[in-house]
């Protein structure tokens, strides 16, 4: 099947009107989608910890337990994490949703194929991680089911959105990693933040 | 005649309470054992079993993105699944406090451990993160406290290696039966 939704217009319509959404995104494209969509101090985009996108955002839902944490991130940054699956499935934290724009590619070093371009079904293994609500997304009128179950459905929510393989201009969040970390913490947390 | 068990993982345990510590990501080892059980039944805390430690790195900046301190535990063969992750902490000056319990050193039985377990030091110090080694029973509370404090309040990554004499496991029996 021919994936037809594009990633950017994805990514915006998942973070419209976004309140006090807290989003992690994974390295390379979904960092730079994320960040099209209107950097935010709440946003925080890695620029390296390949594999890591949904622990961290584990941890940060595990402790801020009344807020909802997005992890928005790509299907070979997933691959390389796929064990987190399983420890966010038996953690089962309910503020958190997983968002892997899948375009079956490695994007960053010269769309070479992914994985899941041979058939590797990543919301089947959510699911099997214990991760019950799970699904994959190819339209647009998925779109507006998934955004909503960001914000009010009980988590842990994973999704796959299958996207075209497109090579998109650059649109870059700042690279000083101890930056973003400052900023999001006095989003977050306050003034007082790194005062204790 | 049965050993009492020794009084340094409720040592620790006390630490990381008093250090404010929620999160605890861990990967099993012997040597943790019994600390993992008194984490596992704090109900303030959140132990979370990873499935490699790298993921541990993880929770622990998200962890501190959300405002909350954490501990990782782990054998020292885990600190080899660390490595990439650790720049992340580095980069961004994330507080991590790592305990290892080191394989690979005096009396080692399995052979396959002495590799990571000798380069456990240099490994974590090239990543840039400092290290405490606590080689009896009785340095390890001050070293997991001093090391506490200089992560969460100097925002490093401090890793505190507990020796492989200290947990005294000798062979696969003995381990076997813990």
């Amino acid at each position: 099947m021919k994936n037809t939704l594009h990633r950017r217009e994805v990514v915006s319509h998942l973070l419209k009107d976004r309140g006090d959404l807290l989003v992690v995104a994974g390295l390379g494209s979904t960092a730079w989608d994320v960040t099209a969509a209107g950097d935010s101090p709440l946003n925080f985009p890695l620029w390296g910890a390949m594999g890591n996108a949904a622990m961290i955002g584990l941890g940060l839902a595990l402790a801020q337990p009344k807020r909802r944490v997005l992890v928005l991130t790509g299907d070979g940054e997933m691959l390389m994490g796929l064990g987190s699956l399983a420890t966010i499935g038996a953690q089962r934290p309910r503020n958190l949703a997983v968002v892997v724009i899948d375009n079956e590619r490695y994007g960053e070093t010269g769309m070479q194929r992914t994985h899941t371009a041979a058939g590797v079904d990543l919301a089947k293994v959510a699911k099997g991680c214990g991760i019950k609500t799970a699904n994959l997304v190819r339209t647009r009128g998925q779109l507006a089911g998934l955004r909503a179950a960001i914000h009010r459905s009980p988590g842990p929510i994973y999704s796959q959105v299958k996207v075209v393989a497109e090579k998109l201009p650059l649109v870059l969040p700042p690279r000083d990693g101890s930056l973003l970390k400052a900023r999001f913490r006095k989003a977050l947390l306050g003034d007082e933040a790194d005062l204790a | 005649m049965k050993k009492s068990p020794p009084a340094w993982p409720e040592a620790i345990y006390r630490i990381l309470k008093d250090a404010g510590v929620r999160q605890v990501g861990y990967v099993p080892d012997a040597g943790h054992k019994r600390l993992i059980e008194l984490c596992l039944a704090d109900r303030a805390m959140r132990a979370v079993v990873l499935t490699t430690e790298a993921e541990g790195i993880g929770l622990a900046a998200g962890a501190w993105l959300g405002g909350e301190r954490s501990a990782l535990l782990m054998q020292s063969s885990g600190v080899g699944n660390c490595i990439n992750q650790l720049a992340t902490m580095r980069e961004c000056r994330f507080p991590l406090l790592m305990l290892v319990t080191m394989r690979g050193q005096d009396g080692e039985f399995n052979p396959w451990q002495v590799p990571m377990g000798q380069a456990t030091p240099a490994v974590l110090a090239a990543m840039g993160v400092v290290v405490k080694e606590a080689g009896a029973p009785e340095g390890i509370p001050a070293a997991v406290d001093a090391a506490a404090r200089l992560a969460f309040g100097s925002y490093q990554a401090v890793a505190v290696l507990i020796a492989q004499a200290v947990i005294g496991i000798k062979s696969f029996q003995e381990q076997a039966a813990q």
